[in-house]
């Protein structure tokens, strides 16, 4: 099959409320900073003619939130197709517009700003059918209280290992300049942080943030046009799992685990833990690092406080950028990771650089207690 | 620079019955019954669906990610599945999105899944929210303007500009009389063309109530294959897909009609399909089109951009008859838009529809003649086209997409 690459990468700085600048022109910047790095054009005959684009129409308060953004991201007439789940899939799909010889290059934007509407727990509300589980109130935050608690029960996960990760993220945040929140943090501050969703306390939880990012993606054929140092997306599935929570069990990591698996298969991965190098993983809430290291084969199930304790996230190199827990957008936090494995990978992250990165694993999520998982496999 | 890594195919096809109200059924099973009908229709199972694309749009029925409920009946649970959407061409772009999924060798099977349910929304609300907050939403009344109507009265004279659109409209009518699974069929005949110019209730300026598509709750599911599994499930002839484009414009949509008015997005992305697929004289080479029209004035005006036609060539077409079932080149046979709109699956319908007419599947508006080419057209956004190209038969020329 034919090999596809990440040329570049461009990525906003992350804030709680972007106020003084709408989602256009920060995509335009990313845009601007891409084709500052490659010189890409969107030529009719040598430049990108198909764009995968990532935002959502209720974050975005906008039917068709991608028709807002069509002159930023070169869309004018060129093709344009919007991922309407979290971004790391836009790039399973574009790997598959370039495999199936359709396009030789392909343009990947995102952009989520959660400020705008009045609460990110109104709009994940609305992904709740209108009548058995949105009338109960539930959203993404107490859905994942039920699985924190679930979690809890099952690996004996305990405060201070919690606060361990949470303050982890913040000090790699700091190395990071466009991580949303830097704040240094110890580990009594989290571990009586204010009750947020028993048992996820306030700190446990990822900061409102907005950003957008940008990826240019060639075959094999264009990629060095572009770079000299190419990354190849060599893995990549995703997977859905139960609507209702009460048909789920909700620490199995069903969903992730089979998302995993084909992901591993493609790649060639037979020993995640032995062949990774780095993981950028989509912990929104802090008992999801442990639990999505499980899924992805760092750790043995349940053992994921243990993991802590051992300073598995050291040892894997997990979340350098300090992760969903240093504040990312939840539409684009998993585009966010693969946009730091990318840096990684490439040797130009700067102060959270990590030595010998050679294969990284991005993870991410989208819906309540993580219904759907996405798994990508990046490659020096 | 590409040449099509491997062929896909169309395998099966299920449709929902289409009405304004399904109080019956909720979104969930609306969507089920299409998986249903289209696995039937495909002689598969549920393990034979390696890959589940959903798309509609999410302000319409007000629910965040709907893929998500949606997959108690989707048949998702267990699968790798894409959410793909793009404003009324979603259908279309499920089609081109299998197609680059099945044709880059990483799924063998995918079925792409498109629905709405308007009845449990506000349609030109939610039309309406699509315009930018600051500059455009005070302006926009939905997908509902004269504007192409002012413009064809200006070119072709108010009287000639009129009748052509209501002939076109009747026409469209009668063939969705022919389909029993049309939403709306009045039995419109052309003798009522003249007291329909003044008696259906005018919308927007020359806009009228029978131009304007319907508001419909549907689901329409198509199963694609690999040449390989294509062979191996070969209940129906697969439909072959040849080439799609999707071609998007800026927002602003008072910039697609200044003085001088900028290429459509129909004809660009038209232009571009024929001239990389080797086609000179398209009137002549499909035997059938199924065209995204949401209007009658758009549908006529559309069919000069669809086939590079100039001047008058397409009313012209219209006042012969010539895009009629029995005319040189069949329009809509199934009622198109006018008739039948379930909006995230309307544009999903065309090349289903399209597909049906190879197959000879198409049931009472099957057209009594060979198809053997089809061209199936999307459209969505701030003009946004997406155009398909299907065949009966694999014997056309490989095309290198690097044009």
């Amino acid at each position: 099959m034919k090999r596809v690459a990440i040329c570049a990468v461009a990525q906003h700085k992350i804030e709680a409320d972007i106020w003084y600048k709408r989602y256009q022109g920060m995509l335009l910047d990313i845009l601007e900073d891409l084709q500052k790095q490659t010189g890409f054009t969107f030529d009719e005959n040598t430049g990108v003619k198909n764009i995968v684009s990532c935002s959502d129409d209720v974050f975005d308060a906008r039917t068709i939130s991608n028709n807002g953004v069509a002159d930023a991201i070169g869309a004018h007439y060129r093709g344009e197709e919007k991922i309407a789940q979290e971004g790391l899939n836009a790039l399973g799909y574009a790997m598959a517009m370039i495999r199936a010889g359709y396009d030789d290059l392909v343009y990947v934007a995102g952009h989520c700003k959660e400020s705008q509407p009045e609460s990110r727990n109104m709009c994940a509300n609305l992904a709740y059918d209108p009548f058995y589980t949105r009338c109960l109130g539930l959203d993404y935050l107490n859905t994942a209280g039920l699985q924190a608690r679930a979690y809890g029960i099952k690996s004996g996960i305990t405060e201070e290992q919690l606060a361990k990760v949470v303050v982890r993220a913040r000090q790699w945040a700091l190395r990071n300049p466009y991580a949303n929140e830097q704040g240094q943090l110890e580990l009594g501050d989290v571990m009586y942080s204010p009750m947020l969703c028993d048992p996820i306390r306030s700190l446990h939880a990822y900061p409102v943030s907005d950003g957008a990012v940008g990826l240019l993606l060639a075959s094999e054929d264009r990629a060095y046009e572009f770079t000299d140092r190419p990354v190849w997306i060599t893995g990549f599935g995703n997977c859905m799992d139960s609507f209702f929570l009460g048909d789920r069990d909700l620490v199995s990591n069903h969903a992730l685990s089979k998302a995993a698996q084909q992901a591993y298969r493609m790649a060639g991965i037979n020993n995640p833990a032995a062949d990774i190098d780095l993981a950028e993983v989509m912990d929104c809430y802090a008992y999801q690092q442990p639990l999505w290291l499980e899924g992805l084969g760092f750790c043995q199930q349940g053992q994921g406080g243990r993991f802590i304790d051992e300073c598995g996230p050291a040892r894997y190199n997990v979340n350098l950028s300090g992760g969903m827990l240093a504040g990312r957008p939840l539409m684009i936090g998993g585009l966010y990771g693969a946009v730091e494995a990318v840096l990684q990978l490439k040797g130009q992250a700067g102060e959270h650089q990590a030595a010998d990165i050679n294969r990284a694993v991005v993870q991410s999520t989208t819906g309540g207690a993580g219904q759907f998982h996405t798994v990508v496999v990046l490659e020096k | 620079m590409g040449k099509k890594n491997r062929n896909v195919a169309i395998v099966g096809i299920g449709q929902t019955e289409y009405s304004s109200h399904k109080e019956y059924q909720n979104q969930v099973e609306m969507v089920n019954e299409a998986v249903r009908a289209a696995l039937a229709d495909a002689g598969m199972t549920l393990d034979d669906i390696d890959c589940v694309i959903h798309g509609n749009m999410e302000l319409f029925e007000m629910i965040h990610q709907p893929d998500l409920w949606h997959s108690l009946g989707s048949g998702a649970f267990g699968k790798p599945q894409f959410r793909i959407t793009t404003g009324g061409t979603t259908g279309a772009t499920l089609v081109c999105a299998a197609d680059n999924l099945v044709a880059s060798g990483m799924y063998d099977v995918v079925m792409a899944i498109g629905m709405e349910k308007l009845q449990e929304g506000n349609t030109t609300g939610g039309i309406t929210n699509m315009a930018d907050p600051l500059w455009m939403r005070h302006f926009q009344t939905g997908a509902l303007t004269s504007t192409t109507a002012n413009l064809m009265m200006a070119e072709f004279g108010e009287e000639r500009a009129r009748r052509a659109a209501m002939k076109h409209r009747i026409m469209i009518d009668k063939n969705a009389c022919r389909n029993p699974r049309a939403h709306r069929r009045f039995g419109l005949d052309y003798d009522q063309l003249e007291d329909l110019m003044v008696s259906s209730p005018a919308i927007v300026g020359d806009l009228r109530l029978i131009h304007m598509c319907s508001q419909s709750d549907g689901a329409c599911v198509i199963i694609f294959a690999s040449d390989e599994k294509a062979a191996k499930f070969s209940k129906n002839p697969p439909v072959w897909i040849r080439d799609h484009i999707s071609v998007h414009k800026e927002e602003q949509l008072s910039n697609s009609f200044s003085w001088e008015p900028p290429e459509t997005t129909m004809h660009y992305a038209a232009r571009k399909l024929f001239e990389r697929n080797g086609i000179d004289n398209p009137v002549e080479y499909f035997d059938v089109f199924e065209m995204y029209d949401p209007s009658s004035w758009w549908g006529v005006d559309w069919l000069r951009e669809f086939f590079l036609l100039e001047g008058d060539e397409h009313i012209k077409m219209v006042e012969e008859g010539g895009w009629d079932q029995n005319g040189k080149l069949p329009v809509n046979p199934s009622g198109g838009v006018t008739a039948t709109n379930p909006i995230g699956a309307t544009a999903i319908l065309r090349p289903a529809e399209a597909a049906l007419q190879i197959r000879g599947d198409a049931g009472p508006h099957q057209l009594q003649r060979p198809v053997r080419h089809a061209l199936a057209s999307g459209f969505g956004g701030t003009m946004w086209t997406v155009l398909i190209m299907l065949e009966k038969d694999l014997n056309w020329q490989e095309v290198t997409h690097s044009d």
